[in-house]
């Protein structure tokens, strides 16, 4: 499995993408198929704070609950109100109309640190 | 790590693109291409093809095998027609629950028996044990496949297959059949709430019978369908499962299948523990339950039922939940004290730290029409 060279991933099946001053947040290809169909998403309210590692949402499926965590601390500046009535959206397209929030983040060098497509890719074959 | 087993039917799977996890040891398919929601969609409204070949097979044989059967089950199988399947538990001298399988009685001297397949080890020790010198315990387990054909297009395509051989089984009945070529024993029996068939065949045979009703299925809209969407399927016809729902600690009374026990004139493992139970009340029962779609909740396997002016809280587990896919929002299973297991009662769920309200629910979520 390939993943796109323009986002940045987490350990835990997050990826970024920055979009204007915030960083746009949604699970890989990787995530989706590991959880199966995708029946509810529920995500924060714009303008919460959210802390790098902390839950900031869940992601159930037919048969398990799983937690979303910040990839980055920072201010939620969006939110993908879509997922509501659609969460199968996440299971069709993780990369686009599939993503969950936008993040602005507190310490920008916390991007810096997240991992390129190259190297999660990596961390997926590991797993 | 030791090698997951796999059915005769692994390498088919493989070749579908189903996503195989370890099932109790076993290497299954949880879905296939199509994925848990549309494969439990076509069982409803047109046919699923099932692997449940990891389920165990086991022969009761002996002049005095009724007598054997008669001890080890709640229902009334002994007595039962031959050619007829019997769901019964099997039950500890407690009450408590040692499986729930299906008895089909061949003749008065032998009895074929599918078991879970989390439970065969466990079964085969405890026919081995209680029946003593009464019968002869064969296990046929690994050389038996066990394919299910459910939904309302079932059984005319099996039919079909089958010569127009089965168009006369009832339901909860089975009989010796050929299927696209293939002896088998054809039961009309599942576990998805819907018609249909469950074919028992060597496993050698078992990748010739797939294909051919994969066959079939494709142009009917049916599709093979993975675990994931067994457990849904089973959930919505509130069908329990053993080790969620079944177990050594509770009884088929406390489970809400008291249909399934046969007290009167018998006397089987567990008789005296639930002849008391019957007569006295359970004290805590398997209630249904439905949180609404508004709610956005799942409440799932463990989730604690709470009272908050209770002391302490906790008044009951949950022991199955999902989404209802076919029924819309979500639904479980939970054991509750008695009283607070009537239609229309209001629960509270903690679903991970959220007080979610759901409602008691009698009756399946799902009915066939």
């Amino acid at each position: 499995m390939s993943y796109p060279s323009d986002l940045r991933y987490t350990h835990d099946h997050e990826w970024l993408k920055a979009h204007g001053a915030s960083w746009r947040v949604g699970i890989t290809q990787f995530a989706v198929d590991q959880l199966g169909d995708i029946t509810l998403v529920d995500l924060p309210k714009e303008g919460d704070l959210v802390t790098k590692g902390q839950r900031f949402g869940t992601v159930e499926s037919v048969k398990s609950v799983s937690d979303l965590y910040a990839p980055v601390s920072g201010k939620v500046t969006a939110v993908n109100a879509s997922l509501k009535d659609a969460p199968e959206q996440v299971n069709a397209e993780p990369y686009g109309g599939g993503w969950m929030i936008e993040l602005e983040p507190t310490e920008k060098s916390e991007i810096d640190e997240l991992m390129n497509a190259d190297a999660y890719s990596k961390h997926v074959a590991a797993q | 790590m030791s090698q997951l087993r796999k059915t005769p039917l692994w390498d088919a799977h493989k070749q579908l693109g189903a996503r195989l996890i370890d099932f109790g040891g076993w290497d299954m398919p949880v879905q296939y291409k199509a994925g848990t929601i549309k494969e439990h969609k076509a069982v409803r409204e047109a046919v699923g093809l099932f692997d449940v070949s990891h389920m165990g097979e086991v022969y009761l044989r002996g002049p005095r095998v009724r007598e054997a059967v008669d001890r080890l089950t709640t229902n009334n199988v002994a007595a039962a027609p031959v050619g007829k399947a019997v769901y019964t538990l099997l039950c500890l001298p407690s009450g408590g629950v040692v499986d729930d399988c299906i008895f089909y009685k061949r003749s008065d001297e032998e009895f074929f028996v599918i078991v879970n397949a989390s439970n065969t080890a466990k079964d085969l020790e405890w026919f081995r044990e209680q029946t003593r010198s009464l019968c002869e315990v064969v296990d046929v387990s690994d050389e038996t496949a066990l394919i299910a054909v459910q939904g309302p297009k079932a059984i005319a395509m099996v039919d079909r297959l089958a010569g127009g051989s089965l168009s006369g089984l009832t339901s909860f009945t089975f009989k010796d059949a050929v299927v696209a070529g293939v002896s088998c024993v054809a039961a009309r029996t599942g576990y998805t709430g819907e018609d249909g068939f469950e074919l028992a065949c060597p496993n050698a045979d078992a990748p010739r019978l797939w294909s051919a009703l994969l066959e079939a299925a494709t142009p009917l809209g049916g599709l093979p369908v993975g675990l994931g969407a067994r457990d849904s399927l089973r959930l919505e016809a509130k069908l329990p499962l053993y080790g969620n729902d079944l177990d050594d600690d509770h009884t088929p009374l406390e489970a809400g299948l008291g249909w399934a026990v046969k007290l009167d004139n018998r006397d089987f493992i567990g008789a005296s523990v639930l002849r008391a139970q019957k007569a006295n009340g359970v004290t805590r029962t398997l209630a249904g339950f439905k949180i609404a779609d508004t709610e956005r909740a799942i409440a799932r396997h463990g989730y604690p039922v709470v009272d908050r002016a209770a002391t302490p809280p906790v008044i009951g587990t949950v022991t199955s939940g999902g989404p209802g896919i076919y029924v819309g929002g979500a639904i479980g299973l939970a054991y509750v004290p008695t009283a607070k297991a009537v239609a229309g009662t209001q629960l509270t769920i903690d679903c991970r730290g959220k007080d979610v309200p759901a409602t008691v629910v009698s009756g399946k979520f799902y009915k066939r029409s």
